[in-house]
């Protein structure tokens, strides 16, 4: 049997068409795990895939998560678990792995299988390079990074639908409140369109010009480490690269970005990239779909005029 | 208050190379360093210390250097081992090694950057059977309790835990300090044990690490309405 679980419902859905995949290679069943106050979503699940939905009504937290894991895998040894790569879900899946004495590959990117065992694909040292790796037993326990793999809607499709009541403990962790990210602090990993500056910029007041920009294309303010953690003109929210924010929006435009390599890391996933700076020998000019060579100074104000054209 | 802090030493990204015929990666030579979260995590136990009073031992997966990295930053002890294991042995070595010692508060970063798995915490805590709490910005002491201020997706959690308890930083939560030369040579003074734990049990083999072949397009433009127009039909 293969599992899903994630409690973000696009994900959930993302998983199950993979999922759907891996389980008829295997002729396994394919059974979506549903931890949720309110079980609206379950036929859905259905629908994209699964032939079973275990549902259990419970809160969401990640102790609740585990004990409702554990008991139903127990109960159904699957061979094959695949959680959404959510931060709750990037805890989850270790902490079960830990308690089976399994292996666990986090933000798996590409699927196959050998022998019957999965073989995943992962991005590791800094995203320059892609580990191949095997599991060598079951449970085989695998985060799914959310919108990676697109979802299947079949409403022919029937399955069951299966209340379960495990028995849960009290959490050791209390959550005492919560405070929604304000639209502003909403995550740049999230964003469509980034303009992003760095060390060129002479002076704080100048990323007016790089905003003007930003507001000009409906995207987010960017930057680099130097400018979030150095100069902290930015906080860092805003800083894209290896120990920053990894972005892949659409389109990102790097003015004034030399393009290290750690920088490069948090882009490599974007669309497409384009480079402004005032260095031919930029090892941005490398990295980039579309570049020119001059001062942001004057390219990014004239820019900004052409656009609004 | 008895802290032990989970350090990883990681090649320098940016120093490593790619074998032109193979496309593997090339470590040979490579400067090391402890990973950066992992650094975060040292200094917030550092300041722990500054405040309530009590020890850090730095517990390391790597060589003498990095121990003398964390003694001189502040930690008063190192423990190093030899780590070459996926997640599950990783975190098998440190609860054996931690099963036998006295805490009440273990801190790691909330992944290493080579990686990029944000395992080891939680497995550790869950073999240790402590409460974990993850990617904290923010955290605080208060009577035999840890709160932290956890960085979600679409907000912010507040959560605590009783100690003994295991935590997960992002680089939010702090700047590490840079150690002075006095530091650094007091660093010598501090003790290091050396261990060479058995080869534990992986649940996960790595069959190869390939270089990804960046393939982007490289036209350099000559003209801003040029590059005015790419932009405005890529942001539709």
């Amino acid at each position: 049997m293969i599992f899903t679980f994630s409690e973000d419902y696009e994900t959930a859905i993302e998983i199950l068409a993979k999922g759907r995949e891996v389980a008829d290679s295997l002729r396994l069943e394919l059974a979506a795990v549903s931890i949720i106050k309110h079980n609206d979503v379950e036929g859905t699940y259905i629908f994209c895939g699964a032939d079973k939905v275990y549902s259990i009504d419970s809160e969401l937290h990640a102790d609740i998560v585990v004990d409702c894991l554990f008991s139903l895998i127990n109960q159904y040894k699957p061979e094959i678990l695949l959680i959404g790569g959510t931060r709750l879900g990037k805890e989850v899946a270790p902490r079960i792995a830990q308690k089976f004495g399994a292996g666990c590959a986090t933000d798996c990117v590409d699927f196959s299988l050998e022998h019957e065992k999965l073989i995943v694909k992962r991005f590791v040292l800094g995203g320059r390079f892609i580990a191949t790796q095997r599991f060598l037993r079951n449970p085989q326990i695998v985060t799914v990074p959310p919108r990676r793999f697109g979802k299947k809607l079949d409403t022919a499709r029937t399955g069951e639908i299966i209340k379960t009541t495990p028995k849960l403990a009290e959490p050791k962790v209390r959550v005492l409140e919560i405070k929604d990210k304000t639209p502003k602090e909403l995550r740049i990993e999230e964003a469509d369109i980034i303009v992003s500056v760095g060390r060129g910029l002479r002076k704080k007041e100048d990323l007016v010009l790089v905003e003007s920009l930003a507001k000009m294309l409906g995207g987010v303010v960017g930057c680099s480490r130097s400018v979030a953690a150095d100069l902290k003109w930015l906080p860092e929210e805003h800083w894209v690269g290896l120990s920053g924010h990894k972005v892949k929006p659409k389109l990102y435009i790097a003015i004034g970005i030399s393009g290290q390599v750690q920088h490069i890391a948090g882009i490599r996933d974007a669309k497409t990239i384009i480079a402004i700076n005032n260095d031919p020998n930029a090892p941005i000019f490398k990295a980039c779909d579309y570049g020119i060579v001059g001062d942001l100074y004057d390219i990014v104000p004239a820019l900004t005029n052409a656009i609004k054209k | 208050m008895d802290i032990i802090v989970c350090l990883k030493q990681i090649y320098d990204l940016g120093q490593i190379m790619v074998d032109t015929a193979t496309k593997y990666p090339i470590t040979e030579g490579v400067a090391r360093k402890i990973s950066d979260f992992d650094k975060n995590a040292l200094e917030e136990a550092l300041r722990i210390k500054e405040k309530h009073g009590g020890t850090v031992l730095a517990l390391i997966g790597g060589t003498k250097e990095a121990a003398k990295e964390a003694l001189a930053m502040g930690a008063d002890e190192a423990v190093i081992y030899s780590a070459d294991s996926d997640s599950l042995g990783t975190a098998t070595i440190l609860a054996e090694i931690i099963h036998k010692t006295k805490y009440d508060l273990i801190l790691c970063g909330e992944a290493s950057i080579d990686e990029f798995s944000f395992q080891t915490g939680p497995r550790l805590a869950q073999a240790l059977g402590i409460p974990v709490l993850t990617y904290a910005r923010k955290m605080e002491l208060k009577d035999n309790e840890v709160v932290v201020e956890r960085n979600l997706e679409n907000r912010y959690e507040i959560a605590k835990a009783r100690l003994p308890a295991l935590v997960t930083v992002t680089k939010e939560i702090n700047e590490p300090r840079i150690p002075t030369l006095l530091q650094i040579l007091g660093a010598s003074k501090k003790k290091t044990t050396e261990l060479s734990p058995a080869k534990p049990e992986a649940g996960i083999e790595t069959l190869r690490v390939t270089a990804i072949e960046m393939k982007r397009k490289e036209v350099i433009l000559k003209d801003i309405e040029e590059l005015a127009m790419v932009i405005t039909s890529e942001s539709r």
